[in-house]
């Protein structure tokens, strides 16, 4: 971004704007561990599986990948300290390097689909008239639309790569970022500053980028923080349904997808780590962006 | 108001023709096709020339230019056709299937309402408490758990229950019964998968009418109430929690019509014979037909249940005017 | 090797009776209403002409009687087969071209009808010369028919083209339902939406996708049978769903098969309310190397991808996770035309010493310019045994330093891709009702006179291997026949490369008697001889 001219008949506003949010957001993070400790307990979950997803080469004993026929179902021990599954791969080294997976997921998906729809949504609002109609139209469609003929379609076009499940898993975040975003920037659009800019002849892709983004990002940072959560519980569904990660990429959905049917009795601790694992994260998450929207904006409501 | 309902009546033609390109393209790019899978998915050979009569008399040789006008022509005839699969009027298909979605779905609502909508109030009175630590972290654990998983657990712990108390194992039974026939047989099997359907439900439900009531109990009218040295009791039942509903009844809907689309995984776990289950099996059989028929269905549930929502809303606000 | 069948007792040495012997003095008992699981969705018809899923054997197979098939009181028997709708197995004339079967008199339909020769017969030339717009999924069973007539109403007659073993097998189809001649002349498609048969339960109900229900046909003509008063199928696809419902008794019995888990779940919890019947399935994985593709296209290549994998070791560990088992070549293990373990081992991906079949594999990659090779391995999406088998193969194949990816996909883009010849590697499963290897082995044949092989390779040695074998009739010399074809296809060649057979594991509830498990899920599901001791 380059940045606004001297002598033009803006610069304060998006500077005292800029001020406004950095002190803000800093006074949110030191604020948020103070008030919210549910949301700081959520953040420290998340970034514990974070790290344990940066660190898997390091942390995990085994190759999560390895089959040993000779220690299968294996009772968690010191060797392997949550036991091994069906195919005597080691749990531990499955989970963190599934950590990484579900990272990939998780922020791979809330990221992707939280940024198009970000970007469609503010122009939606933007632009307004046919544009805003045939989008919203067709944000329509892709809400209502199964997540699993989609995904079918994906994955049997393209094959059950990691990639591809996100991409199935991105495309429904699309429009309920679209959706939220495209409000938030409505009431945005009819601040005098915009006019402004549009008077001063900006070009669209830079009034819409240096102007009305900033504003709509408070939003878009709560409803990222949801996503994640979403992203790995969608990961998840599609594994029970087959069309999620496939083996042997250590995943928690596919962790738990065989073995939450076939050994929950005889061999629970196959299925209950990364059960538990997901759980975990996708709470974490949830309280941290339940605890974001609370210390940023009280009166926004997002789903 | 009637130009308003009557123009989103007409919106919404175009997102239903939409949605029946999407998914009439998404059911033709997945490679194989019905045929296929029903001559060769018991392991034994495929003839070609078997197959190739098979697609004749499907019409699955026509171009797909004249199958999708075909498909819009008959839906405008409200014809919705035969199931490529089993050769049954998709109307006969859904109609047996629909009666058990639904049940399941208007029970988890009610589930959701009277879980959330108490919690919710509660633990936006008693704001950063440790009950409004607790009531949250037990409502978000309902969002945070796979649904098939917590459908599996729970099966598993009424039988672990039940043989610990009694010695026998016991399930609920696994064909389902319609209510008028057997009423309790039939709460039998519907209450499992109601209430694992209803506790993600109301997590979301009791977020949002935390969230509204904290806003309701900041706005002038409550203080000013509360100055006036009202009765607590009064003031939330008859000014907060009237106005903190607006939004949750805005998310019931819409969760609604999400929750009939979402039945796919919970119907698989608990055998039940649903709408959701047929969309898998018609999905996973490339039965085109009957899949755009519950897509089709899905989208227009979908859509009519954010239109009602929205007249709803209006008439619940007057201060909302349509544009 | 050979089939194995009775309890499998988690080595907590259970005692507890096999369902199948005759018990003790008890003879079996009048009454009751057995519920059965039907692992599957609604199946796309009730007609066993048209249908190949097992869903459609379940779901009609008691409804109905057949001309001839496996032993109902000794299913495993891959060599003997006897009459139902006929009065005793014939003996072929004109050297082996002629079968002359004489029918039962005295059967009724169950509109109450009598049944004659002229119903089995219009049902079997529906089966093997479907009219126009009538489809039949088996005729290629039925290449060696010339005609089938019926001269009058006590008497069929096959004609074949040449002698062959593989008739009898092939008339022995479990979904060769005689249907009655009136109803089919009237509308071939009526047996598609409709049930009327001739056979021990009469149909009572059906709702779709949930429950079929069966009631006694009190003028059945096996004397006494069926002993149960009522039959109900539920229609349960979730593998879960099933286990919980044998634990809870809410279903008696699973006739598919289920995974070792769940056998050793329900032992360990229920101990002798359950018994478990066991045996080696005509159904196995093979893995199919595309032979239109660099490099698949060289032998030493697809030499290496067999020589990799351990089935000597692989195969017990995996039996304890997955439905598999038994090692074999191209033929079922318990059929007397397959190969002994001496004569396995000396076929490439057999050899007893995996370091040094390794050691060639990795020598062979080298020769050929192909180590550390990258490829997919199209797999279905079906977890047992699909998946398991699978993974359990890339994890081979890592050993010698190739890097294979699973590629799962549902079934129809499964079918695709090897029909359209879009994959490195498939894994591919052959699976057939009853044991009749001379059928069954044409699936190793190429495309052009196979259409159902999707090698894409073209080998005019194999054909005139398989025509050799095929036309031989003393047992003795097709057996030689046979491993020289299996040798030329997986040694020499290495066209297809074969993994363990499949493993049937069936868990019942300990009062359902008088079934018994057998090499096919399609076999023995007539529900005839199934009574409850309760």
């Amino acid at each position: 971004m380059t940045a606004i001219t001297p002598g033009s008949l803006s610069p304060s506003a998006p500077a005292a704007d800029e001020a406004w949010r950095k002190r803000t957001l800093a006074g949110t993070i030191l604020d948020f561990c103070r008030r919210k400790p549910l949301g700081m307990i959520g953040l420290v979950i998340v970034l514990v599986i974070c790290l344990a997803g940066v660190s898997a080469d390091w942390l995990a004993p085994f190759d999560p990948e390895e089959n040993d026929f000779s220690a299968m179902m294996q009772a968690p021990s010191l060797v392997h300290l949550l036991g091994t599954d069906q195919f005597g791969r080691d749990i531990f080294s499955r989970l963190v390097l599934g950590a990484r997976t579900a990272m990939f997921v998780g922020f791979g998906a809330a990221v992707g689909g939280g940024l198009i729809g970000l970007v469609l949504g503010v122009s939606s609002a933007y632009f307004g008239g046919w544009f805003d109609l045939v989008l919203q139209r067709i944000f329509d469609i892709v809400m209502a639309f199964p997540l699993i003929i989609l995904a079918l379609a994906v994955v049997s076009v393209f094959g059950t790569g990691v990639f591809n499940v996100i991409i199935a898993i991105t495309i429904p975040l699309v429009p309920r970022c679209g959706r939220v975003v495209r409000s938030s920037a409505l009431a945005v659009r009819e601040i005098p500053f915009v006019d402004a800019a549009r008077a001063l002849g900006f070009s669209h892709t830079r009034i819409v980028l240096r102007h009305m983004v900033p504003n709509v990002l408070a939003p878009f940072l709560i409803l990222l923080s949801a996503f994640v959560g979403q992203a790995i519980l969608a990961e998840a569904s599609l594994s029970y349904l087959g069309l999620g990660v496939q083996e042997p990429v250590a995943d928690w959905g596919l962790m738990l997808q065989g073995s939450a049917e076939d050994y929950a009795t005889t061999a629970p601790w196959i299925a209950i780590f990364p059960g538990l694992a997901i759980v975990l994260t996708v709470l974490g998450a949830s309280l941290f962006g339940d605890a974001l929207r609370d210390a940023i904006d009280p009166k926004l409501r997002t789903r | 108001m009637h130009r308003y309902i009557v123009k989103r009546l007409l919106l919404a033609i175009p997102t239903l023709v939409g949605a029946a390109a999407l998914v009439f393209v998404l059911m033709r790019l997945i490679p194989g096709d019905v045929c296929v899978i029903r001559l060769g998915s018991g392991g034994t050979f495929v003839d070609p020339a078997t197959v190739a009569a098979c697609h004749r008399q499907l019409g699955l040789d026509n171009p797909w230019i004249v199958q999708f006008l075909d498909f819009l022509w008959s839906y405008c005839t409200l014809d919705f056709g035969i199931s490529m699969w089993s050769g049954n009027p998709v109307i006969q298909e859904i109609g047996t299937r629909l009666p058990v979605s639904l049940q399941v779905a208007v029970m988890a609502t009610v589930i959701a309402i009277l879980l959330a909508i108490p919690l919710g109030t509660i633990s936006a009175l008693k704001e950063g408490t440790w009950l409004d630590h607790v009531v949250r972290v037990v409502s978000i654990a309902g969002i945070a758990t796979p649904s098939f998983w917590l459908g599996i657990m729970s099966l598993i712990l009424v039988l672990n229950v039940t043989s610990l108390a009694t010695g026998t194992p016991w399930l609920p039974p696994i064909d389902y019964v319609p209510p008028w026939k057997d009423f309790w047989r039939n709460l039998s099997i519907v209450l499992l998968p109601a209430i694992t359907v209803g506790y993600r439900y109301s997590a979301v439900t009791m977020r949002i009418t935390r969230s509204a009531m904290l806003e309701v109990l900041r706005e002038d009218y409550i203080r000013t109430a509360r100055a006036k040295g009202l009765i607590e009791q009064i003031i939330i039942n008859r000014h907060a929690l009237k106005n903190a509903l607006l939004p949750v009844v805005t998310l019931i809907g819409i969760e609604f019509a999400f929750l009939i689309g979402g039945l796919v995984v919970t119907e698989q776990v608990f055998n039940l014979n649903g709408i959701g289950r047929l969309l898998v099996q018609a999905v996973q059989n490339q039965d085109n037909v009957l899949a755009q028929a519950l897509v089709m269905l899905v989208v227009a549930i979908f859509i009519f249940t954010n239109l009602a929502v929205d007249v709803l809303y209006a008439w619940l606000d007057p201060r909302i005017r349509f544009s | 090797m050979y089939v194995r069948m009775g309890l499998w007792a988690v080595g907590l040495g259970l005692a507890a009776s096999i369902a199948a012997t005759p018990a003790g003095a008890e003879g079996p008992t009048r009454g009751g209403t057995l519920t059965y699981l039907i692992p599957a969705d609604a199946p796309p018809s009730f007609d066993g002409h048209r249908e190949t899923t097992f869903a459609t054997v379940h779901t009609a197979a008691p409804y109905y009687s057949v001309l001839i098939r496996v032993p109902p009181d000794n299913p495993s028997s891959t060599t003997e087969f006897v009459c139902d709708l006929c009065t005793e197995m014939p003996k072929p004339t004109d050297g082996g071209k002629t079968y002359t079967f004489k029918i039962r008199q005295g059967v009724k339909w169950h509109d109450g009808s009598k049944l004659t020769a002229q119903d089995v017969a219009a049902s079997w030339n529906e089966i093997v010369f479907p009219p126009k717009g009538v489809t039949s999924a088996r005729v290629s069973f039925y290449a060696m028919i010339d005609k089938i007539e019926a001269p009058d109403d006590a008497t069929v007659v096959f004609h074949l083209k040449y002698a062959t073993t593989a008739f009898l097998p092939a008339l022995a189809d479990p979904f060769a339902w005689i249907y009655k001649k009136e109803i089919l002349d009237k509308d071939p498609h009526w047996y598609e939406k409709n049930i009327m048969g001739s056979g021990p339960f009469k149909f009572e109900s059906y709702e779709v996708g949930q429950s079929i229900k069966g009631v006694r046909n009190p003028d059945y003509y096996h004397k006494g049978q069926p002993y149960l008063d009522a039959i109900v199928g539920i229609y349960t696809p979730k593998q879960a769903v099933r286990i919980d419902a044998l634990r809870a008794d809410r279903a008696a019995i699973e006739f598919r098969g289920l995974p070792p888990s769940a056998r050793d779940q329900l032992v360990k919890e229920l101990g002798d309310k359950i018994t478990v019947q066991e045996s080696d399935w005509n159904c196995g994985n093979i893995l199919t190397p595309n032979s239109r593709k660099k490099p698949f296209d060289d032998v030493r290549v697809r030499k290496a991808l067999a020589l990799a994998i351990d089935q000597w070791h692989g195969a017990p560990a995996l039996a304890k996770i997955a439905t598999v088992r038994t090692v074999g070549g191209i033929v079922f293990p318990g059929s007397p035309l397959a190969a002994t373990k001496e004569e396995l081992q000396q076929m490439a991906g057999y050899w007893p010493d995996i370091e040094k079949s390794r050691a060639e594999a990795k020598r062979l990659l080298k020769e050929a310019g192909a180590e550390g090779l990258k490829f997919e391995l199209l797999n279905r999406n079906v977890d047992q045994p699909y998946k398991f088998v699978g993974t359990w193969v890339i994890g081979e194949w890592k050993k010698i330093g190739l890097n294979a990816e699973q590629k799962v996909v549902p079934t129809g883009p499964w079918f695709q891709n090897m029909r359209a010849g879009t994959f490195d590697v498939a894994m591919e499963a052959n699976c057939q009702s009853v044991v009749n290897p001379v059928l069954d082995t044409g699936k190793y044949l190429p495309g052009k006179v196979f259409p159902d092989n999707y090698g894409g390779y073209d080998d005019q040695k194999s054909i005139d291997l398989y025509n050799k074998m095929q036309y031989e009739t003393d047992p003795k010399k097709q057996r030689a026949d046979m491993r020289a074809y299996e040798k030329h296809t997986l040694d020499e060649m290495v066209h297809e490369i074969v993994l363990p057979y499949w493993y049937r594991i069936n868990l019942a509830r300990s009062y359902v008697k008088g079934w018994k498990t057998s090499p096919s899920h399609y076999l023995n599901q007539d529900l005839a001889n199934i009574w409850l001791d309760k």
